[in-house]
């Protein structure tokens, strides 16, 4: 496959940004669509890995952007897909921040927020499930299944810094392969 | 706004751009349990209210919701300048430390033992996705439009594999008028009350 240009990979990831209610986690699955199924550019073990890598470190979960950019075209594409996704909404945020005052107790906003919560919701879980799936691809795929799982009860039920069961889960990783 | 429970202090640029360096740095699997710590307890920058409110804003919008509330909130500061300053301390740090551990793992990448610990926190990345959700999903309000809404985009996704964009465009409207209606709704009972 030819890999794409920085151009457009600029446009891709401004477009996916705009598309993020409920921020980066929500739109993995449209990512996943976008450079693995529909253009071929990664594979899907490669797209688990690199995902797996942004959560090895810290910061904001968006970095995946920032990766997939890096593995396509480099230290240049990480930085105009890492642009993209967070410029064109940072300027939206700017300018609906400045308003937010009158915003704030329209019955309207409101109502936007009930609408799209739902939406969010089943998005981000979609990107949940899709990521077990990629995992599992990586080989025995049902030990996988069950650390995915305990891994989300544990976090449900704890308040622990998540950083611990990603340690642990490493650990396990390198022992159970 | 209401009176704030603590009395709240106003950074300087330099304050801003080191209080989300902190954040950027300290979260992982995400940083927003840790920019509250940091913008509500440690720098009382906001009140608790204030925060939540952002939140919702940040959330609301479309984009990464942290880059969005840095934003909002290094504006409040400082206008434009405060913006970049907080987006800038939130994502340098963590963008190069990703990068180079891209970097470290394509030398590495024939090693096994690294792939498997990676497979292992690939699972376990996954797994605190699905806690997130569920934790969204337990705060939702409880309606058949609302469920019905979340199925219909999951189902859309992950079983249909359909471009967000159209299953936005469908489900969007909908969704929102369903909203509209109930918050009519629940004005009239206030109205009657």
């Amino acid at each position: 496959m030819t890999p794409p240009s920085i151009a457009e990979l600029f446009l891709r990831f401004c477009l996916i940004s705009v598309m993020a209610v409920g921020g980066a986690s929500a739109v993995l699955p449209e990512m996943h669509r976008q450079i693995v199924e529909v253009n071929g550019w990664i594979s899907s073990a490669e797209f688990a890995t690199l995902y797996a890598i942004t959560q090895a470190a810290p910061g904001p979960n968006v970095l995946i952007v920032s990766l997939i950019g890096w593995k396509l075209a480099g230290i240049t594409g990480a930085i105009v897909t890492t642009i993209a996704m967070c410029g064109p909404t940072s300027l939206l945020a700017f300018g609906v921040g400045k308003l937010w005052d009158r915003f704030s107790h329209s019955p309207w906003r409101k109502a936007i927020e009930r609408g799209l919560a739902p939406i969010t919701i089943g998005l981000i879980f979609g990107s949940g499930c899709l990521l077990v799936k990629t995992a599992g691809m990586a080989g025995q795929a049902w030990t996988i299944y069950v650390l995915a799982g305990a891994s989300a009860l544990a976090s449900y039920y704890s308040r622990l810094n998540p950083l611990w069961w990603l340690a642990l889960a490493a650990v396990l990783g390198m022992a159970l392969f | 706004m209401s009176l704030p429970a603590t009395e709240t202090v106003v950074p300087t640029k330099r304050q801003l751009f080191l209080g989300f360096f902190k954040t950027g740095i300290s979260g992982f699997g995400g940083v927003l349990p840790h920019a509250r710590r940091m913008l509500v307890d440690d720098q009382r920058w906001l009140t608790d209210r204030q925060f939540t409110e952002l939140l919702g804003l940040g959330q609301g919008l479309p984009g990464p919701n942290i880059v969005n509330m840095s934003v909002v909130i290094g504006a409040r500061f400082h206008g434009w300048h405060g913006s970049v300053c907080a987006v800038a301390g939130l994502m340098l740090a963590p963008l190069v430390i990703v990068l180079a551990l891209a970097n470290i793992y394509e030398q590495f990448a024939d090693s096994a033992m690294l792939n498997h610990a990676l497979t292992g926190i690939a699972a376990a990345a996954a797994g605190l996705i699905l806690a997130t959700s569920a934790r969204l999903a337990v705060r939702m309000d409880r309606n058949i439009w609302s469920f019905l809404t979340l199925l219909a985009a999951f189902l859309a996704i992950v079983w249909l594999h359909l471009p967000l964009l159209t299953v936005l465009f469908v489900l969007a409207p909908i969704s929102i008028t369903c909203g509209w209606l109930s918050v009519r709704r629940e004005q009239k009972e206030k109205g009657d009350s």
